[in-house]
């Protein structure tokens, strides 16, 4: 049962995510909170965010970036107070710091790899055709040929 | 009775399976056509041991016969018929019996359908399918024997989880595991090619249509879940990133490019080892999203998942596999000459490059699932890879092949002059590039991401339809459309699956761009507007299901004062499971849907309501459907079903020396 494990996961209670007591009045900061809120991690949930999340942490977390935000904080001010508090665990998208940088490069390494290995290839396929195209004698013979 | 005739007959099976594995496999290898022929029967009769096997499964969930532990487990004598059969496999136990009987069958259907394989093809590729069963059904009887017996039954059950009683999830499991098994077929097919050390264009063609089928069932499979999860999470969500998702997500980028290899070993004789590789590697990616999935490794902080024994035997059976086939690979790849000759502009090249975008983008999947268990295991960094990673790092992927997919789809095989190729191509740019920017000037001050969406999109589409119409040739055009009318199966299924990516990549970006959200608390007879919409609470009450208890709200929806629908998503409680779960109502539309959650009663006697406007999210799921349409139409091209070119590469096959 492949989504079996994401149901129970996911599922401890419906979702519902943000509460309306939660929104903030001024629809920029709230906008930040929600594009924040993606970002981070529900430490007691698997995978989801607070913005997703129903958990009683996640609403406390949410209403602490709203909290942050209400004080004035900048979005990079809001982050680091959390992984301050709660460690990079709540970073959805992991910072590209140390053995992180192997993670994040990844996916350009693999595909110059990739690539380079294909234009290797498919150069190397080429070649035969050149090769093939004609040999000594076949040539020597086209040359008579082409004399008369 | 039946239900230990069942556990009897899937003992035999595993017996069968040991026989299947051996038997055919030594014969291939001294060139004893009796042993061969072994293989046959034995595929067909563990066929049908494993089906009865599961059919006694299946009346014991039926009749809910609660001396049986799975059933207790799984399920209660009110819960609907339809959920009481799917409920066999909505549990670890009775999902690998589903699992074991597929792989039978492709095992039996190899046996069935390939007549016009080399006799000494088929009977490795049978015995390979066989020890692939002898593993599982091991990993079942050893490990997760579905039919243990309680000494006391209970009256009743514990019912199925709620979450599962749901027909969008109900039929998900097939179709996905037809996906993860059938890519057996094509791993069996590559093992044995390697074992036989030689892969030449019938090979191509006879794995192709193997990986089609599982592809397109993945497709489905995968479809199905997200569309569930779409609907039935409560917030309209359609992927996650989730590990599990990403188990089944990773077996379908492969098979997608295997697919697309596996034409140029047809066509062109070239690309043989990579594609053998693939293969193998495919079918690997499906070994391990089962141990993903079953072993809880990724999911260690739920104590449910977790089984250590279960984890371990699976990551043998991968290990083993995977081992076993890619030494052989190191071994015997090098047997596995190129014919074709082809230049870097051509068919073959686009066909290369499509399966380095592939490739990589499945190995980003994978990395970025893996990375968390990676980085606390060697670094000590306890971390999250969420989707804004995935988003971030496999998005450009896909935008690359939407790009190079319609010029490298009409590229000539073996030498293509770009000029001459993009010539029918232009018209579409230009109207991929004028929609995309009407697209931008309609949306003012939001994302990039839809006019990139639409101006792909409609790349995509038009690039499919050109494909078709030049493919036509000269002449007028009565003569035209009495060519595009014969045109081969596979040429429309390519075209159109090519159609199914761009609708998807609309919808994927649409939604995303464009979603409209209201969340609020609605007295009853409240009125308010989202979009262009105009939504009432009408009326909140408790209704009494077969077995839950709901809290239905009626809503109604206005569109220019005119009344759209009246939506009733409800909240249930399962009192048996003790679960409760959200129902979305939905009213569906070709260019958006209207999305009503009811929430939780408030204090001052409101109700809390969200309102989700989802521009297209349709689209998504379409997409995929036309993706697997076109993989159906591929499927029935009368070159697969005929085999015509396998008998042609059948003569000189038999004048070979064995090894």
């Amino acid at each position: 049962m492949k989504r079996l494990l994401l149901v129970l996961i996911l599922i401890a209670t419906p979702l519902w995510a943000v509460q309306p007591d939660e929104v903030l009045d001024d629809p920029v900061l709230e906008d930040r909170a929600r594009e924040l809120s993606k970002g981070l991690r529900c430490l007691v949930c698997r995978n989801e965010s607070i913005d997703e999340s129903n958990a009683d942490l996640a609403k406390d977390m949410r209403v602490l970036v709203r909290e942050r935000l209400v004080a004035g904080d900048s979005d990079q001010d809001v982050i680091d107070f959390l992984v301050e508090r709660y460690g990079e665990y709540v970073l959805l998208t992991p910072s590209a710091t140390g053995a992180n940088l192997a993670l994040w490069l990844a996916a350009p390494i693999m595909l110059l790899l990739g690539g380079g290995i294909a234009v290797v290839y498919l150069r190397g396929r080429a070649k035969p055709a050149a090769a093939e195209a004609l040999s000594k004698d076949e040539q020597t013979r086209l040359a008579e040929l082409m004399k008369d | 009775m039946i239900v230990e005739l069942g556990h009897f007959t899937l003992i035999l099976a595993f017996v069968v399976a040991i026989v299947q594995s051996i038997v055919p496999l030594v014969g291939a290898q001294k060139g004893w056509r009796g042993w061969m022929a072994m293989g046959e029967p034995a595929a067909t009769a563990q066929f049908l041991l494993v089906g009865f096997s599961f059919a006694a499964l299946t009346y014991a969930f039926v009749t809910s016969d609660f001396s049986l532990r799975l059933v207790v487990l799984n399920s209660h004598t009110l819960k609907p018929m339809l959920y009481k059969v799917t409920g066999v496999w909505g549990n670890h136990e009775g999902s690998l019996l589903l699992w074991i009987l597929i792989l039978a069958l492709f095992g039996a259907m190899a046996s069935w359908f390939g007549g016009n394989l080399p006799p000494r093809l088929r009977a490795r590729v049978i015995a390979v399918q066989g020890a692939i069963g002898v593993a599982f059904i091991a990993f079942l009887l050893f490990t997760s024997n579905p039919f243990l017996r309680l000494e006391i039954p209970p009256f009743d059950g514990q019912d199925l989880n709620p979450l599962l009683q749901d027909p969008g999830l109900a039929f998900h499991p097939p179709f996905l595991y037809i996906g993860y098994v059938g890519l057996s077929m094509s791993f069996s097919f590559a093992v044995a090619a390697l074992i036989e050390g030689r892969v030449d264009a019938a090979w191509g063609r006879w794995v192709r249509p193997w990986t089609l089928l599982a592809w397109l069932n993945l497709t489905i499979g995968i479809a199905l879940g997200s569309w569930w999860a779409y609907y039935e999470l409560g917030w309209g969500g359609f992927w996650f990133w989730d590990p599990v998702e990403n188990a089944s997500f990773m077996p379908w980028l492969l098979a997608a490019a295997l697919l697309h290899s596996a034409i140029v070993v047809e066509k062109r004789e070239a690309l043989k080892s990579w594609t053998i590789l693939l293969a193998i590697l495919a079918f690997g990616f499906s070994l391990i999203g089962a141990f993903i999935v079953r072993s809880g490794v990724l999911t260690s902080v739920h104590a449910f998942a977790n089984d250590p024994e279960r984890g371990v035997y699976l990551l043998a059976i991968t290990g083993i596999f995977m081992g076993g086939a890619l030494t052989l690979f190191a071994a015997r790849a090098g047997a596995m000459q190129a014919k074709g000759v082809f230049g870097l502009v051509s068919r073959e090249g686009a066909l290369v490059a499509n399966n380095v975008l592939l490739a990589v983008s499945c190995f980003v999947v994978f990395v970025g699932t893996i990375w968390p268990l990676v980085a606390e295991m060697f670094f000590d960094r306890k971390l999250s890879v969420g989707p804004p990673f995935f988003d971030m790092a496999f998005t450009p992927f896909m935008v690359a092949l939407a790009i190079i997919l319609p010029l490298g789809a009409i590229l000539p095989w073996k030498r293509a002059n770009l000029r001459r190729s993009m010539q029918p191509l232009w018209g579409v740019l230009a109207l991929a590039i004028a929609v995309g920017a009407l697209v931008w000037t309609l949306q003012t001050g939001r994302t990039i991401l839809a006019p990139i969406g639409a101006l792909l999109a409609v790349w995509l589409v038009a690039g499919a339809a050109v494909d078709i119409w030049t493919r036509t040739g000269r002449g007028e055009l009565p003569s035209k459309l009495r060519r595009m009318k014969n045109l081969p199966r596979a040429d429309w299924g390519k075209a159109v699956g090519h159609a199914g990516f761009g609708v998807t990549i609309f919808g994927v970006a649409a939604l995303t761009a464009w979603q409209i959200e209201d969340i609020r608390v609605a007295q009853i007879g409240d009125t308010y507007t989202v979009g262009n919409y105009e939504v009432t609470l009408v009326d909140v009450a408790r209704v009494q299901g077969s077995n839950y208890v709901s809290t239905m709200a009626q809503i109604d929806v206005l569109e220019n004062g005119r009344q759209l629908d009246r939506l009733t998503p409800e909240k249930r409680v399962y009192p048996v499971a003790g679960m409760p779960t959200t129902e979305a109502a939905i009213n569906n539309g070709f260019t958006r849907d209207v999305y009503v959650v009811i929430g939780d009663p408030q204090d001052n006697g409101g109700w809390a309501v969200r309102t989700f406007i989802k521009p297209y999210a349709n689209w998504i799921w379409a997409g995929a459907i036309i993706m697997a349409l076109g993989g159906i139409l591929s499927l029935t091209d009368r070159r697969f079903r005929v085999a015509a070119g396998a008998k042609r590469a059948r003569a000189p096959e038999q004048g070979m020396p064995a090894e």
